[in-house]
């Protein structure tokens, strides 16, 4: 297999890039001046037929155009918004994600978000830091346990979220595209509602056309003053210059964010706030997982040019 | 010091200007559902009990809740020890008077002050911890102690799963590395896996049931040590801590301090949790020997360290700062508006009780 072409979109897990490396033949698109990658692409336009793509840099039509033996796109995440299915499916390209071993690492992530905002966790981190702790007590948060939860995307992310939340008394309702009848929590069919309802939202649906900026200003109100917003899913499921007004307004009590509408571009505005919490797209950045992940890009890889079944097909 | 602005309190804005003031604006209310379960007295009264009002009760611990501190003044004398300059001379001109005592985790009644209350009877802590009550002296005098289990478990607990999960995921690390900016120079490290690890709990008590069972929603197998096993709890047992330390990932401290539990996170056990290990210490701060757990992490013989208590608060040992894998928090375990009010009502609710030849609503002697 060492004589097929495997394009590796950005530079990714190291792990991944040394077993790719070893196992096929591959090229480094980032390496390549940004002047230079058309030619680049049509000089090995006929070894290449795999991609390697993740939840930062997907694989476009225009991509998929130039190379006319791609036959398979590996993402070594589980959201594939950024891939054109609808062009690979077109030229019978197989799409390939990796769900489930990334399920408890985003979920607790979700449970951490919350914590962090509700408890203050990390002010109260600074303030000890700075020594500030020696001239007064830092002050008093809010508590999280038995907070009706909302969650937005009742996925296997979704549900692990919803299964934790549980465990710290919380009440938990749902918006999906359909009602879960073997889920035991309350529905709501629109997610103006489940906001109205709940003091924490949590987003966690995949993105498509219908889920971008499901959040947007009627949400923000419906959570209303003393809710707060948690978005592990992707950036651009939130408005977010409404979300960074209703914070800086104070119609939203706080946010926990792993994800952002321009990664890795923070509206500066957040960065000053001591009521969010912002994280830099970790949710399943773990050596377990992504060590698992990983294994299922090359698992899947391997089982296709072996012509086998592959593990996680999405097409 | 921080506090919130101090309104006029009538009885039924008695939570109202708090949560007007309160730095968060998200009070959520759920003493209601304490007070169903009748673990909270019904919500006290503003109106004048006469008899009570001449009565001096002595504050021995910093004034930081000014919930309770109007609650306590709207129905006895109260004296602030805190605020006195001359301690000895108060005591000493006073000792006829004070008849009960509030304090909390940082400062309580010891033998000593014991000695110098001969009118004392009750002992309200604010506080689920003991520690600071010389308990032995109490009950030699007959001096009723209570205290507020119950109605901080859940903070408490939550607060432990935040700190290991801020600790495994390097939660204000990586919170730090976008507000800097360096994110958009490259993406931050890998961190470790929190949903699986083996957690291991010194005390299974009522925190440290609820910690194991937030824990278990998590997948974390559960393993615990206390002074003796206790029937009908599937998690497993182990009879010694170094035991306990050796065989779980993450070593929570959830007992009550008292001379055995002294430094019970010693040496031995730190070496026995080993360099991919977590310590998180919700207690007290002298559960653990803090200059040993300093070197430890310093060294990486420690994998890393969630505190929300330390050996001498607010002191805190410097070497800390520097390091990425520990968090540090200013003792906030039960430091929410809901859990301080609910604390806050009990404290009030146990005093009335004792001089109004009630029940005590939580005694602990």
């Amino acid at each position: 297999m060492e004589s097929i072409g495997v394009l590796l979109m950005c530079p990714m897990y190291s792990y991944l890039e040394q077993e790719l490396q070893s196992r096929f033949n591959l090229f480094k698109l980032w390496q390549q001046p940004p002047s230079k990658i058309t030619e680049f692409l049509k000089s090995n336009q006929r070894t290449i037929k795999a991609v390697v793509s993740n939840a930062r840099v997907g694989v476009d039509a225009q991509l998929i155009d130039s190379l006319p033996n791609l036959e398979i796109v590996a993402s070594f995440s589980v959201g594939f918004d950024k891939i054109d299915l609808k062009r690979c499916e077109e030229k019978g390209i197989r799409v390939t994600n990796t769900p489930d071993v990334l399920t408890d690492d985003v979920a607790d992530l979700g449970i951490a978000l919350i914590l962090a905002v509700l408890r203050k966790i990390c002010p109260c981190d600074g303030f000890v830091r700075s020594g500030k702790w020696k001239d007064g007590d830092f002050g008093l948060s809010t508590k999280f346990s038995s907070k009706p939860v909302g969650i937005v995307g009742l996925g296997r992310i979704g549900s692990a979220i919803a299964k934790r939340a549980q465990a710290f008394g919380c009440s938990i309702s749902y918006h999906s595209r359909t009602q879960k009848p073997l889920k035991p929590y309350k529905y709501y069919d629109n997610i103006v509602d489940l906001a109205k309802n709940c003091s924490i939202l949590v987003v966690a649906c995949s993105l498509t056309d219908e889920t971008r900026h499901i959040v947007n200003r009627e949400v923000i109100d419906a959570l209303g003053p003393r809710g707060i917003l948690i978005n592990v899913g992707r950036g651009a499921h939130v408005d977010e210059p409404e979300l960074v007004s209703a914070l800086l307004e104070g119609r939203l009590a706080g946010a926990g964010l792993d994800v952002y509408e321009d990664e890795p571009e923070v509206p500066e505005p957040l960065l000053r706030l001591d009521n969010v919490v912002l994280l830099p797209h970790v949710g399943s950045d773990t050596v377990e997982t992504c060590n698992a992940m990983a294994d299922l890009v090359l698992a899947n890889l391997e089982a296709h040019f072996n012509s086998r079944p592959l593990p996680t097909p999405v097409i | 010091m921080w506090f919130p602005k101090l309104l006029p309190v009538t009885e039924r804005s008695l939570l109202r200007p708090f949560l007007h003031h309160t730095t968060n604006p998200l009070l959520h209310s759920s003493t209601t559902s304490l007070r169903q379960s009748n673990l909270l007295p019904r919500r006290v009264s503003t109106a004048a009990v006469s008899p009570m009002e001449s009565i001096s009760v002595l504050m021995t611990c910093p004034p930081v809740h000014p919930y309770l501190v109007e609650a306590l003044e709207k129905r006895f004398t109260l004296h602030k020890l805190d605020s006195v300059p001359d301690k000895p001379q108060f005591l000493s001109s006073h000792r006829d008077s004070i008849r009960a005592v509030v304090g909390n985790a940082a400062a309580g009644a010891d033998a000593e002050l014991i000695d110098q209350l001969p009118k004392l009877e009750i002992v309200s802590s604010y506080s689920v911890g003991l520690d600071k009550i010389d308990l032995a002296k109490c009950k030699e005098k007959g001096i009723r102690v209570t205290n507020t289990p119950d109605v901080l478990t859940d903070d408490v607990a939550d607060l432990a799963l935040g700190l290991m999960l801020a600790v495994l995921r390097r939660l204000c690390e990586s919170d730090r590395y976008v507000r800097s900016g360096l994110w958009k120079k490259g993406d931050y490290k890998l961190t470790t896996k929190f949903s699986g690890k083996t957690v291991g709990i010194i005390g299974l008590g009522r925190i440290g049931m609820a910690i194991a069972q937030r824990a278990e929603a998590f997948s974390c197998p559960i393993s615990y040590f206390s002074r003796s096993q206790k029937p009908g709890i599937n998690y497993k047992y182990h009879p010694s801590v170094v035991d306990l330390a050796a065989n779980c990932d993450i070593l929570v401290v959830a007992c009550a301090l008292t001379p055995e539990t002294r430094h019970i996170i010693n040496r031995e056990v730190i070496d026995a949790l080993g360099p991919k290990g977590v310590l998180i210490n919700i207690g007290r701060g002298p559960h653990v020997d803090e200059a040993e757990l300093v070197s430890a992490l310093v060294e990486g013989r420690l994998g890393g360290a969630g505190l929300d208590v330390f050996q001498d608060e607010p002191n805190v040992p410097e070497e800390l700062f520097k390091l990425e894998n520990v968090v540090l928090l200013p003792h906030v375990g039960s430091g929410t508006v809901e859990t301080r009010q609910a604390m806050a009502d009990l404290v009030v609710g146990n005093l009335e009780a004792h001089f109004l030849n009630k029940p005590l609503l939580t005694p602990v002697v």
